[in-house]
């Protein structure tokens, strides 16, 4: 049998850092071209957000009966409960998925940076939820008869759910592990998340009232912090969390 | 090729090695047996790094652990009870996302030589869920020797095969031992590693109790010198 050639001969240091960071991209690449292709044939994780996403927003709608003063104010509050809800569902299975046949331990046997396993499964978590929203925002439109399509609403919903996922993907990693994980996924993953809903919904809440974007920022900035702050740290435990 | 000194692995209060002491020279292919619970599941988890061992000394491929567990992952290959491979993929396409994992150059061809070994080149582009389990276990096989490691670990491998299934594996075990492959595999299938494997180890409360070679024993004399072991 022919030797298998691998990217790992030793090289200069220069080149041997250039390929460890194409390395590790490329592997970032190819489980989140996984993730999708795999996504793609059993619709397994996107119709089940989906289907409880839909469930969600008809439920309040029935439940409030909103006139439209009170639709607006409740709205922000009503789509991040949808996203919240929807999300860890789908963060759940998406590790379950890894867990039930072994796979997860087929990724963490890869000589790979494991931090790349990280962001490939953040940025899948994440394409999955976007998609999600992207069906939600219309319908929600429709019923509760209230202009979602609005850019400074977007932005929100796509910092708002970098954070979620960031810091989903991590707790789902450590949850997997458990035999409660169903349970133990929405317990560690909403306190944490507190700050990143609030913020959310106010700046949320901001756009759709046409609050003046000065008042709106510091909501903006705590977004970003909150996002760039928990990715760094996801980065440095991820190892340590998916480690026995 | 694989050295293990007074390894120690504690769960909380609960110690599953204790002091085991193991050594596997190049090319050879060990066969670790034990009783439910003896801890041979922990010990190969400790020597593919999905494990940290509590005290001890490891050492797979030249590289110790934990220290450089990601030299000991590109020279390992694992298969377990589990094939760790994605239903909703195809053999091929399992093959290639662990190629670019591996970073295995000229990865296409590289997986039609496996596909080829591992019987299943007609059935590149079924997806694994609608395989038999057999199927799943030789691309599991295909999978770990993909980017052609050194050593090869198998957690009972023959779990949930049939008869027919278990041959096919046992004369495809042969031939990747043959190719100068180090491999230690679990089982409880006497009859089956008596077969395979060059040497013979008892793992019991967390030791090794006793060691034969292959020569050192008479024919159809293994299940005898197992039981002496777990009781002596």
């Amino acid at each position: 049998m022919v030797k298998a050639a691998t990217s790992s001969s030793s090289s200069p240091a220069r080149d041997s850092s250039n390929r460890s960071n194409a390395t590790f991209v490329k592997s970032i690449g190819a489980i989140i071209w996984k993730d999708l292709v795999a996504e793609l044939r059993s619709r397994e994780l996107l119709s089940a957000m989906l289907v409880f996403a839909l469930l969600v927003i008809l439920i309040f709608n029935f439940a409030l009966e909103l006139d439209a003063t009170t639709r607006k104010v409740a709205t922000p509050g009503i789509l991040w409960a949808t996203f919240a809800f929807a999300g860890t569902l789908g963060l759940n299975r998406s590790m379950a998925l890894e867990k039930d046949r072994g796979c997860l331990d087929g990724l963490l046997l890869a000589p790979v940076d494991r931090s790349a396993i990280y962001f490939g499964k953040l940025i899948s978590n994440l394409v999955f939820m976007l998609v999600v929203e992207a069906i939600v925002l219309p319908v929600y439109s429709v019923l509760y008869n209230t202009n979602l399509f609005n850019p400074g609403l977007i932005s929100v919903i796509l910092l708002g759910s970098v954070g979620y996922v960031a810091v989903g993907t991590l707790l789902s990693s450590m949850a997997v592990q458990t035999r409660t994980r169903d349970v133990l996924l929405p317990i560690l993953l909403f306190p944490i998340i507190i700050p990143i809903l609030i913020a959310a919904v106010k700046a949320s809440s901001g756009f759709l009232q046409g609050i003046a974007p000065t008042e709106i920022m510091p909501y903006i900035n705590l977004l970003i912090v909150y996002d760039v702050i928990f990715t760094a740290v996801a980065y440095m435990v991820f190892d340590f969390v998916v480690e026995e | 090729m694989i050295v293990v000194k007074k390894l120690v692995k504690r769960f909380g209060l609960k110690i599953v090695l204790r002091g085991m002491n193991f050594e596997v020279q190049r090319g050879e292919f060990v066969a670790l047996l034990g009783p439910n619970g003896s801890g041979k599941t922990t010990f190969l988890r400790i020597l593919s790094s999905l494990t940290r061992p509590t005290s001890g000394i490891v050492s797979v491929a030249g590289y110790p652990l934990p220290g450089q567990a990601s030299s000991v992952r590109r020279n390992l290959g694992v298969v377990s009870h589990l094939p760790l491979l994605y239903g909703d993929l195809t053999a091929e396409e399992n093959l290639r996302f662990f190629g670019k994992l591996y970073g295995v150059f000229e990865i296409s061809q590289r997986i039609d030589q496996t596909l080829e070994l591992v019987g299943l080149r007609s059935r590149r582009r079924e997806l694994v869920r609608t395989f038999s389990r057999g199927m799943q276990q030789r691309l599991a096989i295909g999978r770990a020797i993909l980017h052609d490691p050194d050593v090869l670990l198998f957690d009972e491998p023959h779990t949930g095969l049939d008869q027919d299934a278990c041959d096919m594996l046992d004369r495809l075990l042969l031939e990747v031992s043959g190719q100068g492959r180090t491999i230690v595999m679990t089982s409880h299938d006497l009859i089956r590693v008596e077969d395979l494997a060059s040497r013979f180890d008892v793992l019991s409360r967390g030791v090794i109790t006793a060691s034969a070679g292959r020569n050192d024993l008479v024919r159809n004399s293994l299940p005898e010198f197992y039981r002496q072991a777990l009781t002596g």
